[in-house]
């Protein structure tokens, strides 16, 4: 009898052992990044609050700057005119009785029933339980349905391949993108980066649902009103002064 | 060559021979067009969108333009078989099977159109295994895949003699299939509640209506070519039918077009957008009414009902080109025009900048390739299966459509 170890058993161990390895680390690691210490529950409701009277021109400006940078988006080398991805648009508006001109940030109004949600055949269009809406971007197949739903035209399709993207904000040629609240930020307990860029009363994010929060209390104080409040999609996205 | 008596005595289907020089040219031809739309969708693929006139403000375009008119003209397509297996209609027994195969053949075409222009067409399979079954869309996925099946089993129960005493129970389910599978087409615009240009439920029968008539007008062409190109004998007994038929179909949809745009001027809501179709020098306004409503709908209506042309089996083979074409303008009209105009984001304001506009697509050369590829495929499916299988009698003269008929 002798121990010596050929090389076919040699090569049968390591693989077993390596693979195994590699199988439980793998788990671990995808554990680990999927922890978090609070988990998204509907006990939340993220949601803005825009005082279009305290809010200027170039407050929104520096909001739409602010969002290119944070999720690199704006720098396509080939879309052109409505090609062109915006995740934040500035509106400026004219009341039709009494000629008052606002201007006004808008991107994706976080609804808390999303016409873009109901009609994602593959669920990629999703409203998480915080109130956040997403597309996931494995599962989005460009059918492009949830930007014919969109009741604020919030959504844009990448029309071309993209390089240097943040390590945040994976986006894809063929799939449809929008704001996603910063969920990266907010997730870790900060504020989204066009809120952070404004950095005054003009712009409020936090817990609608808080009653401590400054959204809350504030919501309770002022009037304000949802953009097509007609739909009854009762948005994350409050303005006032509008 | 093989013979078939079908589930009409006096009925005997034969496959065409398919060896003449036509026969291969048409093949080759059609050929041509599915080779060039397949280059056109890998270039759309491979560079990405921004190659099409397409963008985020018109994000169906051409594609969805020939798609969605060759599914709703597929579903249409099968109303022959139909009107034979349901009202039992004898006259149309002996055209059924091509019936079913018309409908399977378009099919094919809209939905390779629809997929190819996916903006990941690769992810094909998440859409054929994740649902959300709140979505239209995905519900149509599954119409789609259950009419392939069930339009299959049908065509086996008309071409299997033992089977032909099942052929009405599975028309019926195949008609009430196509049914709600044109329901949930015209539903994907219907139901889109924040568009004022669509959001209006008549789209679901409107659609079914439209489905009618395309799927007859290329049912009609299809069978006066090819009992003329393979010098069968196709008398006007039949032809007259379907004459009729198509007339009542072409004046049936302008009857929804005007039912749905009456209501539209009416409901204050949507006077703006009505106002932008019918008064505008806009390519859509002319669209509609050059296109839709006169080469698509009037023309159409006279050659089949005039005396002068009443005669004439060109004439209704023009009248069925135009309803085609004034059928693809109508889905132009309906599909881009309707993305064209912008949204009423506020119903109180009027958006000075940063939005609005009506939208000038211009749709690119490889778009329309991808589109018409769409129609080739659906073609060249149906010449190849008139090869192979027997689904023509090899007689349609007036004897065989009708036994007590008198000259």
């Amino acid at each position: 009898m002798h121990n010596k170890l050929n090389r076919r058993d040699f090569i049968k161990t390591t693989s077993i052992t390596s693979l195994s390895v590699a199988t439980i680390a793998s788990g671990i690691t995808l554990t680990t990044f999927a922890q978090r210490k609070n988990p998204v529950t509907n006990a939340k409701r993220w949601g803005m609050l825009v005082d279009t009277n305290k809010l200027t021109e170039t407050d929104i400006d520096s909001m739409v700057d602010a969002c290119q940078k944070e999720q690199g988006w704006g720098g396509e080398k080939y879309s052109i005119g409505n090609q062109k991805p915006t995740w934040i648009r500035k509106l400026k508006v004219k009341d039709k009785a009494t000629g008052k001109i606002s201007n006004l940030p808008l991107m994706c109004q976080h609804c808390e029933h999303p016409p873009c949600v109901d009609v994602c055949p593959t669920n990629a269009s999703m409203r998480r339980e915080d109130g956040i809406v997403l597309v996931d971007k494995h599962l989005c197949i460009g059918c492009r349905y949830c930007m014919m739903a969109c009741p604020y035209d919030a959504r844009s399709f990448v029309h071309e391949n993209l390089t240097e993207q943040k390590e945040h904000m994976p986006r894809g040629k063929g799939t449809v993108e929008s704001c996603t609240l910063c969920v990266h930020k907010v997730d870790n307990g900060e504020q989204p980066a066009c809120v952070v860029r404004v950095n005054s009363e003009a712009v409020i994010f936090g817990d609608l649902y808080d009653p401590n929060s400054k959204i809350n209390q504030t919501l309770k104080k002022i009037q304000s009103t949802q953009i097509r409040a007609d739909l009854n999609l009762n948005t994350g996205v409050r303005y006032s002064g509008i | 060559m093989a013979f078939d008596s079908g589930d009409f005595m006096n009925i005997r289907y034969q496959q065409i021979q398919g060896n003449s020089l036509g026969f291969y040219t048409l093949i080759a031809g059609l050929g041509v067009f599915i080779l060039a739309a397949l280059g056109a969708f890998y270039y759309m693929e491979y560079q990405g969108h921004w190659v099409t006139g397409m963008n985020n403000r018109i994000v169906w375009g051409m594609p969805h333009v020939f798609a969605l008119f060759l599914i709703v003209a597929a579903s249409g397509a099968l109303n022959v078989a139909s009107i034979a297996s349901i009202f039992n209609k004898k006259i149309y027994q002996s055209l059924s099977r091509l019936s079913g195969l018309v409908a399977l053949a378009l099919l094919a075409g809209g939905l390779m159109v629809l997929v190819l222009d996916l903006g990941r067409p690769d992810r094909l399979i998440v859409a054929m295994t994740k649902y959300n079954f709140k979505s239209i869309f995905a519900w149509n996925i599954i119409l789609y895949n259950g009419f392939f099946v069930i339009v299959g089993v049908y065509l086996w129960m008309m071409f299997e003699r033992r089977m032909n005493k099942f052929s009405t129970k599975v028309g019926l389910i195949a008609f009430s299939w196509r049914l709600i599978l044109t329901t949930g087409t015209g539903s994907i615009f219907g139901l889109l509640v924040a568009r004022h240009t669509y959001d209006a439920m008549i789209m679901a029968p409107q659609f079914i209506v439209m489905s009618f008539s395309f799927g007859l007008a290329f049912y009609l062409l299809i069978l006066m070519a090819s009992y003329k190109w393979t010098n069968r004998e196709l008398g006007d007994v039949i032809i007259n039918r379907l004459r009729s038929l198509l007339g009542v179909f072409v004046a049936a949809v302008l009857y929804f077009v005007a039912v749905f745009h009456i209501g539209n001027i009416y409901l204050a809501e949507n006077n703006n957008v009505a106002t932008l179709l019918f008064s505008t020098d806009s390519i859509y306004t002319n669209l509609f009414w050059y296109g839709q409503i006169i080469l698509g709908s009037i023309v159409p209506l006279a050659l089949i009902y005039h005396p002068v042309f009443k005669q004439s089996n060109s004439m209704l083979g023009l009248a069925s080109v135009l309803v085609i074409v004034g059928g693809l303008v109508q889905m132009y009209v309906l599909i881009i025009g309707g993305q064209a105009y912008p949204l009423e984001i506020f119903l109180d304001k009027e958006i000075l900048e940063g939005y609005g506009g009506v939208i000038v697509y211009t749709p690119s050369l490889a778009e329309t390739t991808l589109g018409v590829g769409g129609v080739a495929l659906a073609l060249i499916a149906i010449v190849f299966l008139l090869k192979f299988l027997p689904f023509l009698p090899e007689s349609l003269s007036n004897k065989v459509a009708d036994p007590h008929y008198k000259r």
